[in-house]
This record gives structure tokens, C-alpha cells and sequence, in this order.
């Protein structure tokens, strides 16, 4: 029956080269830990991104209970905490996962770094995946404010005072992200946004393009 | 490929009619030994995200994630700490070549040129060398890089206050105290109970608020008349009747014992404002009160 649907749409869409493209990849010997158990160290993309696919869905579920504005934020992250079945568990997997994201993507790094795999033909790869490390530290940073308990509001009074010493554009940086000259409700259902809508949209299409790039150049040959 | 004449399409479109065998790719002929990433690699892939999976939710029922009380701007002396991945640009802040007038440097300076440099590291370390020990330099300032942030974030851990930290930003029950009870008027007599724990009985520089803690009628008298951490003794001022009137008081939240449950307190006539768990945690302040005291 499945297969009857499967060619029914095959015939008509020709699939089977996209899917096929994505999952016939060969894994060498070099990165497979099977083989050489120090080759773990070729998991940390992985493990990041796995992570990341954790945040997105964890994320989904908590904006279902989460209410961006100063006078409910609280009360619905209270709520969320202590009442809702299972919301506990919802919400520790996102505050767990944001740091396990951040060491992985770290490790990651090194990996790379270390095994020169950014060097020619791959710069704009790693150029992609610095671009995600500083979009992941935004999400860590946006998403710090939402709870809007004593440390989320002193943490980014401190973050929004060191964004105001840049010379020139810290005064405009601080008030853009701030959305006014104190940071209150403009800054809660800002950072919301930003940390909801902006930057998971660069992240997708930034890792996107990671992907993208990493599937058509290949993991680097061994050392 | 193939072109031109002979192609066959379905109806009118531009898929190809005749159809490839959907076989995967043969990796025999790769050097050593090379694997299909789909089923092979994958799926052991997915047995270490499943045990990362367990880990974290493991993770999250063991240590729920941290929540204070609501954001209180007019709040001066919170300590501020930020998540722990920021802890190493806001230690640099605290250094002198990197405060005060210096700012600038620690701010923007410093992490603009080492984060500018790991995004450009391609451009330069251009040689071909793959090998670590083969680039010292690019080596050596990326050790020289991770060693800075474990340092500047180990040092951050270990400067900051976590004690006083402790203190600040838990979720506070708010008890209505009913001021019509006999004993909430006993207490308004007592100056020296309502100098340092308020004359609205919810604590105040001194003292702590009086119905933080579950104690039961007899034990409120014997602090009240022995004292209890830096609580002095004897500082009740009337009758043994005031005194046990005031102290079923107490020992019921905030009101009359006589529509209440006579002192015995388990933290339910509030629970409709309270959870099990803040009644844990209740419990656990007591018990850290205790050991203060030791």
C-alpha cells in the first residue's frame, strides 16, 4: 500500500533522486568511530545540531504556554513550571539544551580547527559556521531575558550596558535592542521576537547552507 | 545524460517517464572502509542522540531549570550573573585595562578582534598545512584563546558572591496576615518584634519574614522567650496569655487560630497559593536555617 502511494507520487515528481541525494553519502573510515574510536571527534556537528533540532522542538512547545509581554511573562513561565504536566521536564530539556549547544558547538569548533578542516576549498564553510556560533550566543543571550525573573533582567541590564560601550554605535545598539531608553516591555516583546522569529530564521539558513555546503565538498580527508 | 530525441516524459511535464531502480549507491570501491551514510552510519548515529536524548532529560527532572522571583527593577542591590557562556566577557570587564575609561577595550576591542579573527582564520592561516603542530602560530593563539576563556570564566566562578546570590531573587510566599485577629494586635504592641521583623510581620533589614518558616505553636514560644540564631531571648513584653495567643498567631500564617487549624501547620491552609513544591522548599530553607545556626 505504502509503496502503491510511493510510485503513484514518484511517477508523477520523480523523489527519488532528492532523497537518495541526501541520504547516499559515503561515511570514510577516518570519521567513522566504528572503526577508530578517536574519530568521536567527528561527532560534535552532529551532536550540535541534534541539540539544536531538541531547542526548535522544546521551543515550539513552551510558546504555547508563554506569553511575551511583562505583566503574564512570569506568571505563564510560573505556570508553565509548577502546573502544566510535564512542563517542568519541557522547559528544563530548553534550559539544558541551550548550554549543551553552546559546548558542542564549541567542541565542534576545535575539531575543526585543530584537524585544519577549514582550510581550502572549505574557508566559507567555516565562515558559515561562525556565523552560527555568534546567531547561537544571540539565542542564548535573547532567551536569557523571557522568563523575566530578577536574573534574567539583571543579566541583560549587564548585557545591554556592555553593548552601550561601543564608540559611535553603542548608544543606537543599546536603545535598538532595548526599544526605548529603559528596559521594560518594548524590550521583553523585542527580544521575544528577535529570539523567536530573527534568529531562528538565520539559523535555519545558515545551517542550511552549512549542510549544503558540507554535502557537495565532502568531509575533509584524514590528517 | 540523456538528451534529445527518444526521451519519454510523463504527460506534459518534465519528469523523465522511465524510471531508475531505486538502489543505493555501492561504497566497495571507496578506500578502507567506507560506509553508506544511510542506514549505516546513521543509525548508530541515532543510538548515541537517543542516550544524548536520555541524558539531558535526565539532566532536566534531576535539576529543574532555575526560576526567581519576578523581574524588580527598583531593586539596587542585586548581584547580576549572566548564563555561564557569558561569564568570560563579563569577567574581562572587571579588569582595569578593560574598565572604567577602558571600557571600550573590553567591550569591543578584545572579543572584536578575537572572535574577528576566528571568523577569519581561513584568510589568515592560509597555508595548505592541515596539521596542528605543523601551524604553530594559529595553534598556539587558538590554545592561547580557549585557555583565556577558561580562565577568565573559571575566575568569574570563583569572584562571585554564590552565597549572597543564594539569598536574592527566591519566589517569596506573600501571606495576607488577618489583622483583625487578637494576636496581630498583641503584635503591634511589641516594638522590639516589629523592629526588626516590620510592623507588617513580613521581615524586614533584620529580620526574617515571621511565617517564612513552618513551626508549630510551642516552638514559636520557645524562640520567641530563648531566642534562636541571632534572634536575642526575652524580648516579649506581656502576659504568658499574650504571649501564647501570639504565637498561635504566628503559627497559623496570619490568622486567628480559632478559624483555622489551631497552630498545627502544614502549609496547607495556603495551598491554594502554594504548590508541594514551595513547601519543599520551604522545608529546605528551614533546614539550611538550621544549619546556619550550628
Amino acid at each position: 500500500m505504502l509503496q502503491k502511494v510511493y510510485d503513484w507520487v514518484d511517477e508523477r515528481l520523480d523523489i527519488t533522486p532528492l532523497w537518495r541525494d541526501i541520504a547516499d553519502h559515503e561515511v570514510p573510515e577516518h570519521v567513522n568511530p566504528a572503526h577508530h574510536f578517536s574519530a568521536f571527534v567527528y561527532c560534535f556537528g552532529g551532536m550540535t545540531f541534534f541539540v539544536v533540532v531538541i531547542q526548535i522542538l522544546s521551543g515550539m512547545f513552551l510558546t504555547m504556554y508563554y506569553v511575551p509581554d511583562i505583566i503574564h511573562a512570569y506568571e505563564s513561565v510560573y505556570y508553565l513550571q509548577n502546573e502544566v504536566t510535564h512542563g517542568m521536564i519541557v522547559r528544563g530539556m530548553h534550559h539544558w539544551g541551550a548550554s549543551l549547544v553552546i559546548v558542542m558547538m564549541f567542541l565542534h569548533t576545535l575539531r575543526v580547527f585543530f584537524t585544519g578542516s577549514y582550510k581550502k576549498p572549505r574557508e566559507l564553510n567555516w565562515v558559515v559556521g561562525v556565523l552560527l556560533f555568534f546567531v547561537i550566543l544571540a539565542l542564548g543571550f535573547t532567551g536569557y531575558l523571557l522568563p523575566w525573573d530578577m536574573k534574567a533582567y539583571f543579566a541583560t541590564v549587564v548585557g545591554l550596558e556592555i553593548a552601550e560601550a561601543a564608540p559611535f554605535v553603542g548608544e543606537f545598539a543599546r536603545i535598538l535592542m532595548a526599544g526605548g531608553d529603559i528596559i521594560g516591555a518594548q524590550t521583553l516583546a523585542r527580544f521575544f521576537a528577535i529570539h523567536v522569529f530573527f534568529l531562528p530564521g538565520a539559523l535555519l539558513g545558515l545551517l542550511g547552507a552549512h549542510f549544503f555546503m558540507i554535502r557537495k565538498q565532502g568531509i575533509s580527508g584524514p590528517l | 545524460m540523456h538528451r534529445g530525441k527518444g526521451m519519454k516524459f510523463v504527460g506534459d511535464s518534465r519528469v523523465p517517464a522511465e524510471r531508475k531502480p531505486n538502489i543505493p549507491k555501492d561504497y566497495s570501491e571507496y578506500p578502507g572502509k567506507t560506509e553508506a551514510f544511510w542506514p549505516n552510519f546513521l543509525l548508530r548515529e541515532w543510538m548515541v542522540g537517543a542516550v544524548f536524548l536520555i541524558g539531558i532529560l535526565v539532566l532536566s527532572v534531576a535539576h529543574p531549570a532555575p526560576l526567581e522571583t519576578i523581574a524588580d527593577p527598583t531593586e539596587t542591590g542585586y548581584i547580576p550573573l549572566p548564563d555561564w557562556y557569558f561569564l568570560f566577557l563579563y569577567q574581562l570587564l572587571k579588569y582595569e585595562f578593560a574598565a572604567g575609561p577602558y571600557t571600550v577595550m573590553g567591550a569591543v576591542v578584545i572579543p572584536g578582534v578575537a572572535f574577528g579573527a576566528l571568523l577569519l582564520a581561513p584568510f589568515l592561516d592560509g597555508g595548505t598545512e592541515r596539521r596542528a603542530y605543523k601551524r604553530p602560530i594559529a595553534s598556539g593563539l587558538m590554545i592561547l584563546g580557549v585557555i583565556s576563556i577558561i580562565f577568565l570564566t573559571w575566575e568569574s566562578v570563583d569572584q562571585h558572591d554564590w552565597e549572597a546570590a543564594a539569598q536574592q531573587g527566591a519566589i517569596e510566599d506573600e501571606v495576607e496576615v488577618d489583622e483583625s485577629a487578637e494576636g496581630y494586635e498583641i503584635y503591634q504592641t511589641q516594638d522590639s518584634c516589629i523592629g526588626c521583623h516590620g510592623g507588617d510581620m513580613q521581615g524586614g533589614a533584620a529580620g526574617p519574614n515571621i511565617f517564612q518558616s513552618d513551626y508549630d505553636t510551642d516552638e514559636v514560644i520557645d524562640i520567641i522567650q530563648n531566642g534562636i540564631g541571632e534572634m536575642p531571648a526575652d524580648q516579649f513584653d506581656g502576659s504568658d496569655e499574650e504571649l501564647e495567643t501570639m504565637a498561635a498567631f504566628i503559627a497559623n500564617d496570619g490568622q486567628d487560630p480559632d478559624n483555622g487549624d489551631g497552630g498545627n501547620d502544614n502549609g496547607e491552609d495556603n495551598a491554594d497559593e502554594n504548590n508541594g513544591e514551595n513547601a519543599e522548599e520551604n522545608a529546605e530553607e528551614d533546614e539550611t536555617e538550621e544549619n546556619d545556626e550550628e
